[in-house]
């Protein structure tokens, strides 16, 4: 019984990081249809600025702060320096696009940064708190709050404000969201500030956890992507869920079958979910027009 | 008549020595970039670093070295076509590098067809075993760190341990030597995990471990973020069992990312390079690797690492066989690499002979302790 809780608190960890990142995907897939695969670099960015602000000095919140700015003014860059210029083109060729800024961000990260690994201190200490007989650390609670206010805030975002329906509008139709109105312009920008914003932030409650490099935003995006996938592209809640769950998956898996294959089956039951339920869990219906 | 010409031709080659002769060309295909950088970066400082110094002392008998250095990014094909470019058209007479297993053992085909000496920086056996003619190398192997390992377990009194490896090339390689290596020591692994080179938590795997009440150690073969976070969770779970971490993470940045209170007490085998200031004053090793600490901390302002060390040595060791071979043919060199004898470097004291082209024992590793957040060494 000790062992089972230690998984599940084990599987919310690493669930709760691929969640958090995951919620990241969200905001530009719903403005403009791209998965952007240059979402694990803002994490990383996220991190590492953060940990370099710090060994300069600043406090962990000024520095933190700081990193979510400029890596959303990064974003915004991107958007207008690669994005906005390639409008028009398709879909794929978008997010072509993003896997090759992906690869520049790391470039420069690697001579910016330099190539050694870094880690933050935890914002609540190393003391490990006690459930029953297993044992979380308190980080871990700093990121599943980070995944939850972020589901909460991308929630009522897209639900409750105008702007939210906008980015949705856009996404939809951007010739007919253009009609009624909408500045479709300044909604891509905001949703790569945002998405850059948000990555940010998960990288700077994860490091203290993970640990960061310039290389880590890579892996990160993948399981993030592969969260995102299983819960449903798009929706926030598909995030958060496919996020923990493909966490729990993989720690079970480590603990009861064999940590070689742990990988193995958490792919497995993804591609099983997707063929039953191509959208994943909880995206929406594609409707096309003929 | 005859000793009049000698004289003067002595006469001349002692006022102008180097403009009789023409500098040493040696290459190096080193992973400055890519995945690898972390180990390529130092070992090319490294090589700068000491050419220079070679030089404005004088170089070899006068000759200047001449260092041709590429960057191969970790990709073996492109060590490859460097190692070819190094031989045919820079005319090197020797070379230094592959920074990993992968780079050096593409090499290795084209050093030993045109019979260039090759001096690896890679960690596998199989660079030197079966010997090769033309083929050396400096770092330990993984065989050897568990050996290493193992002996301080026996000592101990550890007879049953548990392994939780990474996946990576160096996690997996290492894991396949100590599993090879236990029963020779008496040793048998009760329980054994492995984890991702990019997992994020390892508690469902130390669980496990934790379950099994024979375990009486444990050893973690890995490399990079890996070790640090097993050694994070290790605390964190409350775990007690002796830890043994490997080679791969002996250096002060290691202690730094697990944190010294959850690294407290782990022992490790490193090289004299990370605790030289710790030695004993009639240490032998002593006065190279604080030598080499102290230039290359103030040339670079960052820490020695043990691969920049591995750098160092297939440097001191070229330098020596060029000075003892009295030519500078690639032939007349490797010859002179093979009887290196008592060559003290940072990763330990080398003689070569035809049958071992490492030269190391296990002497050369120390085993060290995680104390107060520093090194100390295990008597």
């Amino acid at each position: 019984m000790t062992e089972l809780l230690q998984f599940l608190l084990s599987g919310i960890t690493v669930g709760a990081v691929y969640a958090l990142v995951a919620l990241g995907f969200t905001i530009i897939y719903n403005a403009s249809d791209v998965v952007n695969f240059a979402q694990g670099e803002f994490v990383m960015l996220g991190g590492m600025i953060t940990v370099f602000a710090y060994k300069a000095g600043l406090p962990i919140p000024v520095a933190a702060l700081f990193a979510i700015l400029l890596t959303a003014a990064i974003g915004v860059a991107f958007n207008r320096v690669a994005i906005e210029t390639a409008r028009g083109a398709p879909v794929v060729s978008l997010i072509i696009i993003t896997i090759g800024a992906s690869i520049f961000i790391q470039g420069v990260a690697q001579v910016v940064f330099g190539k050694e690994l870094h880690r933050l201190p935890s914002f609540s200490g190393d003391d490990p708190i006690r459930i029953l007989e297993a044992t979380i650390l308190p980080q871990s609670f700093w990121v599943i709050g980070g995944a939850m206010v972020v589901f909460v805030g991308l929630w009522l975002f897209f639900t409750r404000t105008l702007l939210g329906r906008a980015v949705l509008a856009t996404s939809n139709n951007r010739v007919a969201a253009q009609l009624v109105g909408i500045n479709t312009g300044f909604v891509m920008t905001l949703s790569f500030g945002l998405s850059a914003g948000i990555g940010a932030l998960a990288g700077v409650l994860i490091t203290p956890i993970t640990l960061t490099s310039y290389q880590v935003g890579i892996a990160l995006a993948l399981k993030g992507f592969a969260g995102a996938m299983l819960g449903g592209m798009g929706n926030p809640k598909g995030a958060l869920i496919g996020g923990l769950m493909l966490g729990l998956l993989e720690s079970v898996t480590a603990g009861y079958l064999s940590s070689q294959y742990k990988d193995a089956v958490a792919f497995v039951v993804i591609l099983a979910v997707l063929f039953a339920m191509p959208q994943g869990l909880f995206g929406r219906k594609a409707t096309e027009r003929v | 008549m005859r000793k009049t010409l000698i004289k003067a031709a002595l006469a001349f080659s002692v006022a102008f020595p180097a403009a009789a002769l023409a500098d040493i060309k040696i290459g190096a295909t080193i992973s400055e970039t890519g995945p690898a950088s972390f180990l390529g970066d130092p070992e090319a400082k490294t090589l700068k670093m000491l050419v220079d110094q070679l030089n404005a002392s004088g170089g070899i008998k006068g000759e200047k070295i001449k260092l041709f250095l590429y960057d191969d990014g970790g990709d073996p094909n492109k060590a490859r076509t460097f190692a070819t470019r190094l031989i045919e058209d820079d005319g090197v007479v020797a070379i230094i590098g592959g920074t990993t297993t992968g780079t050096s053992m593409s090499v290795i085909p084209v050093a030993e067809e045109a019979k260039v000496p090759f001096i690896s920086l890679a960690g596998a056996i199989e660079i030197i075993d079966p010997v090769r003619p033309n083929t050396f190398k400096t770092p330990h192997t993984d065989k050897m760190a568990c050996e290493k390992i193992f002996d301080d377990m026996k000592k101990r009194g550890f007879t049953k341990i548990a392994m939780i490896s990474g996946t990576d090339g160096f996690g997996a390689s290492m894991r396949t030597q100590c599993l090879a290596v236990a029963p020779t020591y008496g040793i048998t692994v009760v329980a054994e995990e492995t984890y991702g080179p990019r997992d994020a938590d390892m508690t469902p795997q130390l669980t496990n471990i934790r379950g099994k009440s024979d375990v009486q150690a444990l050893l973690n073969p890995g490399f990079g973020q890996g070790p640090a976070i097993v050694t994070r969770n290790y605390a964190q779970l409350g775990i007690t069992l002796p830890f043994y971490q490997s080679h791969g993470v002996a250096s002060n940045s290691f202690i730094e990312l697990a944190g010294a209170k959850a690294a407290e007490g782990i022992r490790l085998p490193g090289t004299a390079l990370l605790v030289g200031d710790l030695l004993p004053e009639n240490d032998a090793q002593r006065p190279v690797v604080m030598a080499y600490k102290t230039a290359y901390e103030k040339a670079f302002n960052t820490p020695v690492s043990t691969f920049g060390g591995y750098a160092h040595d297939a440097f001191a060791i070229l330098v020596d066989a060029l000075k003892r071979a009295g030519s500078t043919k690639p032939a007349a060199i490797r010859d002179a690499i093979e009887k290196t004898s008592g060559l003290v470097g940072t990763t330990g004291t080398v003689t070569m002979s035809a049958k071992d082209h490492l030269g190391l024992d296990l002497g050369s590793f120390r085993m060290l302790e995680i104390r107060n957040g520093g090194w100390a060494l295990v008597k």
